[in-house]
């Protein structure tokens, strides 16, 4: 049985008469890289501090390693590496002496050659004297995960770690978070607004919207539901809705514009109708599947 | 962690050019000071002596080095707090401005840990400001200008101090000079852990300062019964020690007043940052 590693429940929180979080839970087990999906201003940060203790929470629970903050902060934040938002440093010092200062208050004895270890492990071997001044977003997303990994954390949580990176350095910062999958086991939260983001890294994810928690599973799952929205273009119209309707009876038909329908159906269906449209002497101009999570997320983010 | 964290104030704050610039502007002040004291420090002294002159004969080296170290002290126990809440008011707020505070926090330490660290760095940049003043102002200004007795004028009238008589009231004037500025570093600091941003705590804490001195120096008596609680008032209670003789229960009263700022002021912030959701 999987071992729950985070464990929210009805989370909510306010900021004055804001409600940024409503009703958010969600588990979290060893291993997973989990994926934690939503719109901007969803209430992923807001969720991901109070799971930090960066935030107090009005209402609900969070509890990490089976316990909550007010049972042992100290211990539970000495298992987990984090960035929030962006990397923050102190500017005017060297890439080194930053993870010097972390690594101190990390509650694990990091020696210096860990530090220029981990420097490599990022691919700043060569830039630790530097100043944190002179730094790409890019470096410091790679200092920001060097930083989490210094004191070797059970749980790594990053929050929008790709964000402001270029097509590069978002390239870098994915192999990098999967190689903490693959080589170190680690547990890996990881939130995004991007849906294709977490279909490459995650194995499980929750999506939340406007403060709520809306569906949570397994990636796989979640992005091969069998039931498929379907775009279709073809010259006879009414043939084709006759065919669909006498032929296919789990359809459902949801718009129709011109000569374009869009249609519900199972995904072993799909290639049937092409055939019998085909045979029925109907043009198929496109025939184009979308998946229903995609379908359903960009509902949500365009609401 | 305590300690490893207090350590890392220190890093910080020796790695902040600000840190210098209030060293370096103390010894700019300082250096002015007695640049116009060697150039034209005659004239400053017969004009303050001449309303004696009738009454008293004054022999030897009156313009010496305690005369310019205690106008120097006069002269910037004044600005001293700017230079001190410049770096002290950043401690907890600068770190918010940067979003370092949100690793800061979620690192495997108290936050009341955090806060002590802080108060403990920023008590050792005041005790080294401190020890740099007194540095410059009495043993560099004792090397440009000599020894001699202190001729001091204050409102019970002058107040001649034998040379032999004057290097513990120093001493002693230091240590209550120090803990005037600590109350001044707890105050900005405290005022940092209610701010985001650095120049909110510093102007805060010069603000208040101004405002309390004012309020000291207006003779209203609707103001006398707040008056000794103003810590303001008690800053400049290192005078005393030149006083003869030293008035302790008045300089105890100070240094309770002043003691007792400095352990609301810490509670104050610690309480305020455990509270604290960290948005920055």
């Amino acid at each position: 049985m999987s071992q729950p590693i985070i464990e929210v429940r009805q989370l909510a929180k306010k900021f004055g008469t804001f409600e940024a979080v409503k009703d958010v839970s969600f588990t979290v087990n060893k291993g997973d890289v989990f994926g934690f999906l939503g719109p901007n201003g969803a209430g992923k940060s807001t969720t991901i501090r109070c799971m930090l203790s960066l935030i107090t929470p009005n209402a609900g629970t969070v509890k990490l390693f089976g316990k909550t903050y007010t049972e042992d902060r100290i211990g539970i934040l000495s298992r987990i590496g984090s960035i929030i938002e962006k990397p923050d440093f102190y500017k005017y010092l060297s890439a080194r002496k930053n993870l010097e200062i972390f690594a101190r208050i990390s509650g694990a004895n990091v020696s210096k050659k860990e530090i220029e270890e981990m420097l490599e492990f990022v691919g700043l071997g060569g830039r630790g004297g530097d100043k944190i001044g002179g730094f790409s977003h890019g470096m410091k997303q790679r200092l920001g995960i060097a930083q989490t990994l210094l004191h070797k954390p059970d749980l790594i949580i990053l929050d929008e770690p790709t964000t402001g990176l270029d097509p590069q350095g978002i390239i870098e910062i994915r192999n990098l978070i999967l190689r903490l999958k693959n080589e170190q086991n680690k547990t890996i939260v990881l939130s995004s607004h991007q849906l294709s983001e977490i279909e490459l890294i995650a194995n499980r994810m929750v999506i939340i919207n406007k403060g709520r928690s809306i569906v949570e599973g397994s990636v796989q799952e979640l992005m091969n539901a069998q039931e498929l929205v379907l775009t279709l273009e073809v010259d006879q119209l009414e043939l084709t809705k006759t065919l669909i309707q006498n032929n296919f009876a789990n359809a459902q038909i949801l718009s129709i514009k011109e000569n374009v329908l869009e249609l519900t159906l199972e995904k072993q269906q799909v290639a049937t109708l092409n055939q019998d449209l085909v045979r029925a002497g109907v043009s198929v101009a496109a025939l184009e599947p979308k998946r229903r999570l995609e379908d359903f997320f960009m509902k949500i983010v365009n609401e | 962690m305590l300690l490893k964290n207090t350590y890392n104030e220190f890093v910080k704050i020796l790695a902040k050019p600000r840190s210098y610039l209030g060293i370096g502007a103390l010894t700019l002040l300082i250096g002015v000071i007695l640049f116009a004291m060697k150039a034209d420090g005659s004239s400053f002294i017969s004009f303050v002596t001449q309303s004696f002159e009738q009454t008293l004969s004054f022999n030897g080296n009156i313009l010496n080095g305690n005369l310019i170290a205690f106008i120097i002290l006069q002269m910037l126990i004044i600005h001293i707090p700017l230079l001190i809440a410049l770096v002290t008011g950043d401690l907890i707020s600068g770190e918010a401005a940067m979003g370092t505070i949100r690793m800061l926090a979620t690192k495997p330490i108290s936050r009341t840990q955090i806060v002590l660290s802080k108060f403990i760095a920023g008590a050792v940049y005041t005790l080294i400001i401190t020890v740099w003043m007194g540095f410059l102002a009495l043993i560099v200004a004792k090397w440009i200008f000599g020894s001699g007795d202190l001729i001091v004028l204050n409102s019970d009238g002058l107040v001649i101090l034998q040379e032999a008589d004057i290097f513990w009231r120093y001493a002693m004037a230091f240590l209550v000079a120090f803990l005037s500025l600590l109350t001044v570093s707890s105050l900005s600091i405290t005022l940092s852990a209610f701010a985001d941003n650095s120049i909110g705590p510093i102007v805060s804490t010069m603000a208040i300062i101004i405002l309390f001195s004012i309020i000291g120096s207006l003779d209203v008596s609707v103001f006398d019964h707040i008056k000794p609680f103003l810590f303001t008032t008690h800053m400049a209670s290192w005078r005393s020690f030149f006083n003869d003789p030293v008035p302790m229960a008045r300089i105890y009263e100070s240094i309770v007043v002043l003691v007792a700022h400095n352990v609301v002021l810490i509670a104050l912030a610690i309480f305020r940052f455990n509270k604290k959701d960290i948005t920055a």
